[in-house]
């Protein structure tokens, strides 16, 4: 079960490294977040995948913190995106 | 017993892993950043929890499963929290230029 577990955590980072030339070519930079918060959500499987296998139990505190920030990474882009300035023409909510 | 909470743990992890596969693949195949969202969401939320749910059996204590479960949760709720934020930034910037 030790291998089989290890070997699921290699292969999940390996997809995620993979998922990574998404931000080498872009193109928009909403994009290139997708890739990041896939290699958050991966990062967090194979942390968790390679605990299991090894027995550490810290492995899931470091993944707990992954997935916290992981979401403030997504919240703060969208943060530094933030909508268009007010005129008068029709506009959508802003939250 | 154990035998069968191993074959658990090796089918749905190996169907999770799959679906990061899938994920990966939409990534850097799909044509436009609304089905790349897609795509990444179906790995989020359903990869990591298959491998969550797949990991159940394998904790020794309950408070150990109970954390993994709060991961999970937490990743649901901010995948789908973060892919309507990037969504919406997507669809302004779409609109306003």
């Amino acid at each position: 079960m030790t291998e089989f577990l290890l070997a699921a955590a290699i292969f999940v980072l390996a997809m995620v490294a993979l998922g990574l030339v998404r931000i080498l070519r872009g193109p928009g930079d909403a994009d290139r977040m997708m890739a990041a918060q896939l290699l958050g959500t991966g990062g967090i499987a194979s942390l968790l995948l390679a605990g299991s296998a090894t027995g550490e139990a810290a492995t899931i505190d470091v993944a707990l913190t992954l997935a916290l920030l992981a979401a403030f990474a997504s919240f703060a882009f969208v943060k530094a995106h933030p909508a268009p300035r007010q005129d008068e023409s029709a506009r959508e909510d802003d939250a | 017993m154990n035998a069968v909470l191993d074959l658990w743990t090796v089918l749905a992890v190996t169907a999770g892993a799959i679906l990061f596969l899938a994920g990966t693949t939409g990534l850097l195949r799909f044509p436009d950043a609304y089905a790349r969202l897609h795509a990444l969401t179906k790995a989020d939320n359903l990869g990591l929890g298959l491998v969550v749910l797949g990991l159940l059996p394998q904790v020794d204590s309950v408070s150990a499963g109970l954390k993994l479960l709060c991961i999970w949760a937490l990743v649901l709720l901010s995948g789908a929290t973060a892919s309507q934020l990037i969504a919406r930034v997507l669809l302004r910037r779409d609109t306003h230029s």
